[in-house]
């Protein structure tokens, strides 16, 4: 499998890291060269610098080939965007994109982009380590 | 009419403190606290702390009633965020997105923006119709039909000198609308003879440009 990663922070790395260890082809993206420093030597992906908005920067990181594509920046609305690009433009197979703004992660939802949204995430998980405890 | 901008840059600014001066009802959004503020004293209570992506901003500001959604920051993911918000979420019949790079543009009326401004193209425009030596020049492009309005000048070297309108094989779906001919203006009929130094004023589709251009202009 191809795939395409936006965001080189934690999450970013750790999406890559786990694909590129499974055998899979990675590239990632991020604007800031000490994000993609993250990345362990042993990563056989691709790392590229640049903005995930930027459809010459997909285009060189392997989107027209991609079958999934993760947006994992820090900014909802580069990953909104930076997933309807691939979505809408590229025709990307699996799109996913990470939203911290619950109100903005549930209008995508339903306009059909698939997101994730780590604040409701979060709150329901530390609300049930209450109910278990 | 009630109009939201989003943006208190330079463009957000001047474009609220003209619609307010004509008479519009206008709420600006702006992010830094500092800005809105200043521009507080200026305009009055027409400005708005808060992020214009944000669901609960828009709200406050009374999207739901407005007409019109006008983004122009200096960030295209936020411009186009906010514009789908206010579009998708509240219903605003138009929306209006400044798009900072130009290759945004069509990927704007892909995602569903009704009306995309690039300041870099628009900028361009205004300077080629200005430089004399340029034979093909874009005037306009409108919006959703993916046509535009083109000026061409006839050099004595063109290959349509001396025919008629009727007789040239223009592009699919390019219609020359008007000539402009020693300073009087023409309506051109099939009958009409083309002359050198005519200016051709001409509707095309936008992907019909070069081709039209080849055909008139040459060396």
């Amino acid at each position: 499998m191809n795939v395409v990663i936006i965001g080189c922070g934690r999450v970013g790395a750790r999406i890559a890291m786990s694909l590129d260890q499974a055998g899979h082809h990675v590239s990632v993206v991020d604007i800031r060269s000490a994000a993609l420093r993250r990345l362990p030597p042993e990563f056989g992906g691709k790392a590229v610098i640049g903005t995930g908005i930027d459809e010459d920067v997909l285009k060189f990181a392997g989107i027209e080939d991609a079958d999934a594509f993760f947006a994992v920046t820090n900014g909802d609305n580069t990953n909104l965007m930076a997933a309807q690009l691939a979505q809408k433009r590229f025709n990307t197979r699996q799109v996913a994109a990470r939203v911290y703004d619950p109100v903005r992660a549930e209008s995508y939802r339903r306009m059909g982009i698939y997101t994730v949204c780590p604040t409701t995430t979060i709150a329901s998980l530390m609300l049930d380590s209450l109910s278990t405890s | 009419m009630y109009l939201i901008v989003v943006g208190g840059g330079k463009v957000g600014y001047y474009l609220t403190k003209t619609l307010v001066h004509e008479g519009y009802e206008v709420l600006l959004i702006e992010k830094d606290a500092a800005k809105v503020d200043t521009y507080t004293e200026r305009f009055g209570a027409v400005v708005m702390n808060g992020d214009g992506a944000e669901a609960a901003t828009l709200s406050a500001a009374g999207v739901g009633r407005a007409d019109v959604i006008i983004a122009v920051t200096g960030d295209d993911e936020d411009n186009l965020i906010i514009c789908q918000m206010a579009k998708h979420r509240f219903n605003v019949g138009r929306t209006i997105a400044r798009v900072n790079n130009p290759k945004n543009e069509e990927l704007f009326r892909l995602l569903g923006i009704d009306v995309t401004i690039s300041t870099t193209n628009v900028i361009l425009s205004l300077i080629e119709q200005q430089i004399p030596e340029l034979h093909f020049v874009h005037l306009l492009a409108l919006r959703h039909a993916h046509i535009a309005l083109v000026e061409v000048s006839v050099s004595s070297a063109s290959p349509i000198v001396n025919r008629t309108l009727a007789d040239i094989d223009l592009p699919p779906e390019t219609s020359i609308i008007a000539v402009l001919r020693d300073g009087k203006v023409v309506i051109p009929t099939g009958t009409t003879t083309v002359r050198p130094g005519d200016d051709l004023f001409a509707i095309t589709r936008r992907e019909s440009e070069a081709e039209l251009r080849d055909l008139i202009v040459t060396g």
